[in-house]
């Protein structure tokens, strides 16, 4: 275990890095899904389409598939850029499908009355949406919003077996691979910053729907 | 669940805006789209020599092509299965050990399936891959990739059959501890059954994760579907066009066991009710 205290610094760095990663593809996706949910449940039927063809198309491709079109399809049309742009777009839009979903699933789950209470005091659809359904939506979606967040933060290691460097998975690339370090050791190294990061976020969720099943 | 409560049945007005705006959002959308053909126009990607291997039978690469990615369908499929049904015989002795243990290693059970569901599908993948030789295990690259899928996925199915044991009403367990049936007598004739059969939907979702997750097997050179996809491009030097393909072949198959999980769930309530 002389590999992971020897590097910890290495570990560390990397711990930050995911974190940096997630936290942008967070906000991205986020503001991406709730759009995606707004034009899943609009009026607007070629909205509703979008809507539909994205997450089905999303949800049912691999994220690794989605990361080389964007690290390898997309430069063929003349768009390049870095590995770690690439990467954080690419699982943003894969993401954004999951967070989209989660938040409908919300506002299906916003009791029928409020939205009914909201066009009876002549408010319109975006309005009925923005000021009474979404608020609402939101704090039943926090819990399947967190798995969705929890998940992102597993999938964001295929950014690192992918190339994106200075991030956890790369460390072990660095270490095991370049360096020639003993496996286990710096793999435990990984799956112990993983857990750092997946086990309190866990604890965070569970203790969040506890909360809300006593407020409701 | 039911959008249209958001908005009421449009009246003349609202259906003449709603018209408006789907003109508007199509005309968008027709832009867009006519703004993406014009780039891949621009750079190359409708030349014939770039979709023919793909598409046109009488391409001297088609058969090859097509043979490459049938056999990559056949090992993503091989691993697929196989982490499936490993994850499904897992998760259920994990799910009865959790529940029928004594208080004293019930701890331990749950460390471990909390531990292994933290742990990122690759990780669990390239663990098996690089810790395994080093301790003697050389195995056939598609095992890694079997084993670090079951890692994760047994201990996730293990959690959706302990949902489903646990929501089983309890007249049922009292009604086997009545007729004289041991404690693993009630799990493995009455629970199980009945958590299976509920769940089953849930475990048919998983099957979508765990094919999606088998591109992983890429990254180790494991030829499946997405592998094969690579070293075509290699040669053919046609990503988009091959990408599109290989997605297309795995949003397929996922959509396909998408609404089977639908399909079952919606017959499953039908009896229930």
């Amino acid at each position: 275990m002389g590999v992971i205290t020897d590097n910890l610094g290495l570990y560390a760095d990397g711990l930050l890095g995911t974190l940096e990663i997630c936290g942008l593809v967070a906000v991205a996706a986020l503001l991406l899904g709730i759009f995606l949910a707004g034009f899943r449940v609009s009026p607007v039927p070629p909205l509703r389409a979008v809507g539909t063809v994205y997450v089905t198309l999303v949800r049912n491709c691999p994220l690794t598939i989605v990361l080389f079109v964007f690290a390898f399809g997309l430069p063929e049309v003349g768009i390049n850029g870095a590995y770690i742009t690439f990467g954080v777009a690419g699982l943003t839009v894969y993401t954004a499908a999951f967070v989209c979903e989660a938040v409908r699933s919300g506002i299906g789950a916003v009791d029928a009355g409020q939205a009914e209470a909201a066009r009876a005091i002549g408010l319109t659809f975006s309005q009925s949406l923005r000021l009474v359904v979404l608020p609402q939506a939101l704090w039943a979606v926090l819990p399947p919003l967190g798995s969705v967040a929890i998940a992102m933060i597993k999938n964001s290691a295929i950014l690192g077996a992918f190339g994106v460097g200075g991030e956890l998975y790369s460390v072990a690339n660095t270490l095991n691979s370049a360096r020639g370090e003993p496996a286990l050791p710096v793999y435990t190294g990984v799956v112990i910053g993983y857990l750092i990061i997946i086990i309190p976020a866990g604890l965070l969720l569970l203790m969040m729907e506890k909360r809300l099943k006593a407020t409701r | 669940m039911n959008r249209s409560v958001l908005y009421d049945a449009p009246g003349p007005r609202g259906r003449r805006r709603i018209l408006v705006a789907s003109v508007a959002a199509a005309l968008i959308l027709v832009g867009l789209a006519a703004l993406a053909v014009r780039r891949l126009a621009t750079n190359g990607q409708f030349a014939g020599e770039k979709w023919s291997p793909l598409f046109d039978p009488n391409d001297v690469n088609f058969p090859d092509l097509w043979r490459l990615l049938g056999g990559g369908l056949l090992h993503t499929l091989t691993a697929a299965v196989l982490a499936m049904s490993l994850s499904l015989v897992l998760g259920v002795l994990i799910a009865m050990t959790r529940i029928s243990a004594s208080r004293w290693y019930r701890w331990a059970v749950v460390g471990v399936v909390e531990i292994l569901r933290g742990v990122p599908v690759v990780i669990a993948i390239f663990f098996a891959y690089q810790v395994l030789p080093t301790y003697g295990f050389r195995l056939p690259l598609l095992w890694y990739i079997v084993i670090g899928l079951t890692a994760y996925n047994s201990v996730v199915i293990s959690e959706i059959i302990r949902a489903g044991i646990l929501a089983v009403p309890r007249g049922q367990s009292d009604a086997a501890a009545a007729l004289g049936l041991t404690r693993g007598q009630t799990q493995r004739f009455i629970l199980l059954p009945q958590a299976f059969r509920s769940m089953l939907p849930a475990l048919i979702s998983q099957l979508v994760v765990i094919l999606k997750d088998t591109s992983i097997g890429a990254f180790i050179s494991y030829e499946e579907l997405l592998r094969r996809g690579l070293i075509i491009i290699q040669t053919l030097r046609n990503p988009i066009q091959t990408y599109l393909v290989i997605a297309a072949i795995f949003v397929l198959i996922n959509y396909l066991v998408g609404r089977l999980a639908i399909y079952v769930e919606a017959r499953l309530s039908a009896r229930r009710a």
